[in-house]
């Protein structure tokens, strides 16, 4: 295919124009001895019936949630995905556009955004949230960051109950010396408060993730207590559907509250571009990593949006910046507004207990058969741990060849979680198919 | 100023302000709703160990019809690559083909889980692997990981696999140089990973000052970052000697790849003496950029940098089966799961619908589409480096200023009435006054010179009219913007009018 318009007509005219009579006459500062003068060794191109096919045969490769009946999660989730999103995301004006830095052609992209950053206030309780970060990982990690800025301190304490790419990725930023990360271990499966009692003193921050790999919620109002006592910013991760029905991380004294938003309207899409949403409290704003809109007013007087106090960012800042973020996942933020629009208050609030109470008739069902045996007594949400007797990946090949995906399998994440499956169970799963599943798992 | 404004031309979108979504509907007004509950309820504050939520939420209360009109109004506010020219410099607004945007939303890839077990994601980590081949063919540098979401974050990927590889060999550094012209995200990643920035000026031509580069680097060095071709839109000819001195004082060198579609197949950072690159599939390989994103900025770097990449990459076995892979010695992970790997199955879809020949054209185009501009334009507006540029030019409006009083800022606000997106403006900073503009190989011949007959006409404005342009624009939804008052008190989330 091509997607050049140039006829060679025009090519030629064009060459005349600017003096020359040969393309690679454009190319002359590039020295001789590296140019390349054999072209690229990549195939030749493809007309869009052979590209398709080709697609076709690779993601037939792959076995799509549609196709199994999963119960997998750990930061990345089967939920429905209202039409309105994908048709929304589909307007060219909005895909097709850069980031909004001329607010006067911009302003759809800025109010969608301003809007966005509204839903995730509404969800976490915060007073400002940005325009997104990558991830859930990157936006964990860059809360790190800004709570060694604003403290200046560098040793940051932190929950083992998170997941375990997290703490990889905030380990590697870690190496290079600007965070000191000390991990607290669990106490079952939550995070041990006499752990964070003593590791507190001197840190910059201390951040927990509620629900944790395990699916638990932390006691924010306790390590709330604990944080602020010892003068250091308490950072929660959370869930964004769990939220409407929790108490959101603000009413514990959260100061920075982040988390993996792909649940709002993102596909899995094999794990990414998910979203990473990050919000904190109105004092803490000049030290926030990433875009923000706000909204002003045009020389007429009309109400507008613009991306604001960007003195924080880095095309500005440059090595002063609070962060490096440019490019964002903006898009994916845009997907989570419609979607917050679409299932709005009341359908988030009954997404989140369908998902609870689903979730917690598979915990039953499975305590009842052999095999699975509980990890923990407190209290989750929609994803739950259980210990397996047996060995994980045999199980779970059984069970996909009898079409289900068996949960996610904490050993293979992290060696200290041998044993451990994660299930996570959302609105789409019927009791059709928990049942079906259970039956299954007896079967073994 | 009505007679003046008789020449605005029409045709830029034209909706004015919108309430918020959280205005909209009534109270009882719902789209989608999960089915009626087919298991037994459970107590809330009961499962939830006593936190259930006593906080008010107040999320939008809309219909489907209400939220496709509200967002219809929004996009008509909008200015994307398909409304029009978009010559933002370095950043490489190109069409963004359909077909790409279909693959990416096959339920093979879309609807699979990244924690799969291997064999049920065979397609998806064949693609993955696909693709780190045809970058690395492209770059030059054998060792490639999808990982990173964004140029800045491959940047910052990049330097941690330098940082990671001179603490291995007992030599740890403490500075990156940079130019003047650098990108702001180059010395911000230097930051995240804990070196000292050191800026040098470049030269008189734009390019870098061999003498002030020498200076500055010594053995605390860890790397050189470079923009080739730079963000002035020229190639450096003296790449050769830049890498050769950086190598010298054991430094790496690094290649910002923002301007790689102007070499595609024509050259290879790789063979420049490049040890790393990042490349941003979001410009050169037609992702779109989302209103800011997702993108994604793979790496490249040479085989003895590799062995550092985070995990994983995908690698190929014996028996033909494909899998994610650690490499030796990786600095450990980025990022959760595979990377943005919806914005790798439209880059894939790109690179082979174009293939080896169809890219190399591409950069030929590009770069013969920016020469063309530049010819057109030097005479009505001051060309700080006259030479052959490449894929994007710097114009300076310094003599409109001093003249006529009028900013760059006002050309680029009086364009968006002539129905064009602005090109990059006030970067690099070295250029008063500057413009950069990046037309890109897409961009029919008529867009091109319609361009460039607007710029033209605008700089014969500023001498008659300059009041119509300090101004502008006039036809856009919405006006010129109080940002001063967006700063000082700011408005970040939308809050119910007080009754």
């Amino acid at each position: 295919m091509r997607y050049i318009p140039i006829t060679c007509e025009q090519r030629e005219a064009m060459l005349r124009a600017v003096g020359i009579s040969e393309v690679n006459e454009l190319f002359v500062d590039i020295p001789e001895s590296v140019r390349l003068t054999g072209g690229l060794d990549i195939p030749s191109g493809m007309g869009e019936i052979e590209l398709t096919s080709h697609l076709r045969a690779l993601a037939d490769r792959n076995r799509s949630a549609s196709t199994l009946v999963s119960f997998m999660g750990a930061g990345c989730y089967d939920h429905h995905i209202p039409s309105v999103v994908d048709h929304v995301m589909r307007r060219p004006e909005f895909f097709t556009a850069y980031t909004p830095y001329q607010p006067e052609v911009s302003q759809g992209t800025l109010q969608a955004i301003f809007e966005y950053q509204t839903g995730i206030c509404e969800l976490t309780g915060m007073d400002v949230a940005n325009a997104s970060m990558y991830d859930g990982a990157t936006a964990f990690v860059e809360a790190a960051f800004m709570a060694a800025r604003v403290k200046k301190r560098t040793k940051i304490v932190v929950s083992s109950a998170i997941h375990p790419h997290w703490r990889r990725t905030l380990e590697t930023y870690a190496d290079a010396g600007v965070i000191e990360p000390v991990f607290v271990d669990c106490d079952g499966d939550v995070t041990s408060l006499q752990g964070i009692r003593e590791a507190v003193v001197g840190a910059a921050a201390v951040m927990v993730a509620s629900p944790n790999i395990f699916g638990c919620i932390e006691n924010l109002a306790e390590i709330g207590e604990i944080v602020h006592e010892a003068g250091a910013l308490f950072v929660v991760a959370s869930n964004p559907v769990l939220l409407a029905v929790m108490e959101p991380p603000a009413s514990f004294g959260a100061d920075i509250v982040v988390g993996e938003g792909q649940s709002l309207g993102s596909a899995m899409s094999f794990g990414g571009p998910g979203l990473g949403f990050f919000a904190c409290a109105t004092r803490l704003v000049r030290s926030m990593p990433g875009r923000l809109v706000g909204r002003t007013v045009d020389i007429d007087g009309n109400e507008a949006y613009v991306l604001t106090l960007s003195t924080r960012e880095q095309h500005i800042r440059r090595e002063k910046a609070t962060s490096n973020i440019c490019s964002n996942h903006a898009l994916n933020a845009l997907a989570a507004g419609v979607y917050l629009a679409a299932v709005g208050t009341e359908g988030l609030s009954a997404i989140a207990r369908a998902c609870i109470a689903k979730a917690h008739y598979l915990r039953t069902r499975l305590l009842e058969v052999d095999g699975f045996s509980a990890y923990g007594d407190t209290a989750f949400g929609y994803e739950f741990a259980m210990r397996f007797n047996g060995d994980v990946a045999t199980m779970q090949r059984t069970l996909l060849s009898r079409g289900f995906l068996a949960g996610v399998n904490l050993g293979s994440l992290d060696a200290a979680f041998d044993g451990v499956v994660l299930f996570a169970v959302t609105e789409k799963r019927t009791r059709f198919e928990i049942d079906s599943f259970v039956e299954e798992v007896a079967s073994l | 100023m009505t007679e003046q404004l008789a020449h605005t031309p029409g045709g830029a979108p034209n909706r004015g302000p919108r309430e918020a979504i959280y205005e909209l509907g009534g109270a009882e007004s719902t789209c989608v709703l999960p089915p009626e509950l087919d298991v037994p309820e459970v107590v809330l504050d009961e499962a939830l160990g006593g936190v259930a939520r006593t906080r008010a939420l107040s999320l939008p209360h809309v219909t489907e019809l209400e939220i496709m009109r509200h967002y219809s109004h929004l996009a008509d506010m909008n200015f994307g690559v398909d409304s029009g020219f978009y010559p933002l410099g370095s950043c490489t607004m190109k069409y963004n083909p359909r077909v790409n945007e279909d693959a990416c939303r096959l339920e093979g890839f879309s609807g699979v889980h990244p924690l799969q077990s291997t064999e049920t994601v065979q397609g998806a980590l064949e693609l993955m692997y696909r693709l780190q081949e045809a970058l690395a063919e492209i770059s030059g540098l054998p060792g490639v990981t999808l990982q990173p979401a964004a140029g800045a974050h491959g940047e910052l990927t990049a330097l941690m696999c330098f940082r990671a590889a001179h603490t291995a060999s007992g030599d740890p550094r403490k500075k990156v140089v940079i130019p003047d012209t650098a990108h702001g995200t180059n010395p911000a990643s230097v930051t995240m990973c804990g070196y000292d920035t050191v800026t040098i000026p470049s030269g008189p031509d734009g390019l870098v000052d061999l003498a002030a580069l020498k200076a500055a680097l010594d053995t605390d060095t860890a790397a050189f970052m470079l923009t080739n071709p730079n963000t002035v839109g020229l190639f450096d000819p003296q790449i050769l000697e830049i890498t050769e001195a950086v190598h010298a004082v054991g430094a790496y060198a690094y290649c910002d790849g923002a301007n790689m579609n102007a070499i595609l197949g024509k050259t290879r950072p790789g063979d420049m003496g490049f040890d790393a690159l990042h490349i941003n599939l979001h410009k050169t390989f037609s992702t779109p950029h989302g209103g800011g994103g997702p993108g994604a900025g793979p790496v490249c770097v040479t085989p003895e940098l590799a062995e550092y990449l985070p995990s994983p990459i995908v690698a190929l076995l014996d028996d033909g089966t494909f899998v994610p892979h650690d490499p030796s010695r990786t600095i450990g992970r980025v990022r959760s799961f595979f990377g943005n790997f919806g914005v790798l199955v439209r880059a894939y879809t790109y690179v082979r619908a174009l293939g080896g020949e169809g890219l190399t054209e591409v950069a030929e185009q590009a770069v013969l589409s920016a020469n063309y501009l530049k010819e057109r334009l030097k005479t009505a507006y001051d060309l700080p480096y006259d030479r052959v540029c490449m894929h994007e030019f710097v114009l300076s409006g310094g003599r409109l200023k001093r003249e006529y009083g009028v900013r760059t800022l006002d050309v680029a606000k009086r364009l968006l009435d002539h129905g064009f997106h602005p090109p990059t403006v006030y970067f690099p900073q070295i250029v008063d006054e500057a413009l950069m503009i990046e037309p890109t190989e897409t961009e029919p011949l008529s867009a091109l010179d319609a361009f460039a007959d607007a710029l033209i006409a605008i700089a014969h404005e500023a001498a008659t009219h300059p009041d119509t342009l300090h101004s502008a624009p006039h036809t856009t939804p919405v006006r010129r913007l109080d940002e001063a008052r967006a700063a000082r008190e700011p408005i970040l989330r939308w809050t119910a009018p007080e009754k």
